[in-house]
């Protein structure tokens, strides 16, 4: 019979080797219950998720590559200083991290009267990988909600605020 | 099933049971901890291993001697958020997660006014968009009263409390009845934030002009030119005379000078003359003589 020291070895083998999947995930957006005067134009309402989405590839290419440039296309303000932040502790520890987002459940909360800010909320699910000079420490599926605070740029609309918050 | 898939799945399962027990065992980690405060992480057995706290907002990695409890310091974990926290010893490795949860005490408010300048009297006509932020600049989610309070040079005060919903309140009020500028503050507990908001007169209301003769000429002048709440309106504001006589017009935009406007026209018999601004109309007078 196979020793259960050997299967421990072997599980903890697989999750080493194993790798994160690049995969669309998939998106769920929940009707528009906006506090606020404003309303929300469908158009508006696409371009904030589709640059929101985006914005999930910046930051996890960012992350994985410790390459803070990589956040300047969809990040501005506390969002991209707190992330190049991790960015830089990161590479001081000679470690990185892989997220890829699994699924996406969105909601817009607010849409400021001036038309300078969109809320939105995300329950995402998203596998982690924390890598320390190339060895995988560990790899795990997490969900977390975010609040995530979009402003207008030139052509985009740009994360200012990406925090989750306990369920 | 096949014999041998059963046994995979059950030693898997042992497996699984025995990552759980050591999971159990080795790591006890907080549920949520408040951004920026102090706390440890419990951690049993013997040996060392490399602990590793991982997120979006920070990334933390420390040798521990397993069997004492990891002490993080006030401020060492202060960006809130999702919390991976690996152990990883030679022979295992265990994780587990936790939240980081922003300071219940705001600190920073990111208040947004508009317009920065519009006319007295408009119902709804100035916004005010508050952030709640606190003293790391983590969004404060959790519902918290936020005061808007607009000031008028007048001493009028208009107020509205607004309780937060994830993080972001707003509020519309009405532009005062006088002009000048005005005082626009958001406040959560001690923390404030100003805007100026200038409040400039409205469009002319009850515009009047007179006529005199002045040889061949009508001399044509308003009365002081002031908006509906008794504002004056300001000097360069434009005024169109207009003279009709046989079914032709003739006009002239004359700019508001100390309050009045003024226009010499000729004088017709039968000729009618009209004031206007903008889309504000004023009186008429019809010339006989």
């Amino acid at each position: 019979m196979t020793s259960p020291k050997f299967l421990l070895i072997l599980v903890t083998g697989f999750a080493a080797t194993s790798t994160l999947a690049a995969a669309q995930a998939a998106v769920h957006v929940e009707p528009v219950n906006l506090q606020g005067p404003r309303h929300l134009e469908a158009q508006s309402q696409a371009a904030v998720i589709r640059d929101y989405l985006r914005a999930w590839n910046g930051f996890s290419a960012a992350l994985e590559q410790n390459r803070p440039e990589l956040l300047d296309v969809d990040f501005v303000g506390t969002a991209k200083d707190k992330l190049a932040g991790t960015i830089k502790q990161q590479s001081e520890l000679g470690i990185h991290t892989r997220y890829q987002d699994r699924s996406h459940d969105l909601q817009i909360l607010f849409y400021s009267p001036d038309g300078l800010s969109i809320e939105l909320a995300d329950k995402v699910e998203y596998d982690v990988q924390v890598i320390d000079h190339d060895k995988v420490v560990t790899t795990q599926r997490e969900s977390a909600r975010y609040l995530v605070v979009l402003t207008p740029a030139e052509v985009r609309w740009k994360v200012r605020v990406f925090q989750s918050v306990p369920e | 099933m096949k014999p041998r898939s059963s046994l995979l799945f059950a030693c898997l399962g042992v497996a699984a049971i025995h990552l759980a027990f050591a999971q159990a065992e080795r790591m006890s980690l907080p549920k949520a901890v408040e951004a920026g405060v102090g706390f440890s992480i419990q951690i049993t057995g013997t040996g060392n291993a490399a602990l590793y706290i991982v997120g979006p907002g920070q990334a933390i990695r420390r040798d521990v001697q397993l069997g004492q409890p990891a002490v993080f310091s006030s401020g060492s974990l202060y960006n809130a958020g999702h919390y991976l926290a690996v152990l990883a010893g030679s022979s295992f490795s265990e994780t587990g997660s936790f939240d980081v949860i922003p300071a219940s005490k705001p600190a920073n408010l990111s208040f947004l006014a508009k317009p920065s300048r519009l006319p007295v009297g408009l119902h709804d006509g100035i916004t005010g968009a508050v952030y709640v932020f606190d003293g790391y600049h983590n969004l404060i989610a959790a519902p918290t009263p936020v005061s808007f309070e607009l000031s008028a040079s007048s001493g009028a005060v208009q107020k509205h409390i607004v309780a937060s919903h994830d993080g972001a309140a707003w509020t519309a009020m009405d532009s005062t009845a006088e002009q000048g500028s005005d005082k626009f503050v958001a406040r959560v507990g001690d923390v404030s934030s100003t805007r100026v908001v200038g409040q400039v007169p409205g469009d002319p209301c009850g515009l009047k002009m007179s006529a005199k003769q002045d040889g061949k000429k009508i001399q044509l002048t308003t009365d002081p030119v002031r908006d509906c709440h008794g504002n004056a309106v300001p000097d360069g504001t434009i005024v169109t005379f207009t003279e009709t006589y046989s079914g032709a017009q003739s006009t002239i935009d004359a700019p508001l000078k100390r309050g009045i406007a003024e226009a010499a026209m000729e004088a017709r018999a039968g000729a009618t003359f009209s004031v206007a601004s903008g889309v504000v109309m004023g009186n008429q007078i019809g010339w006989a003589k």
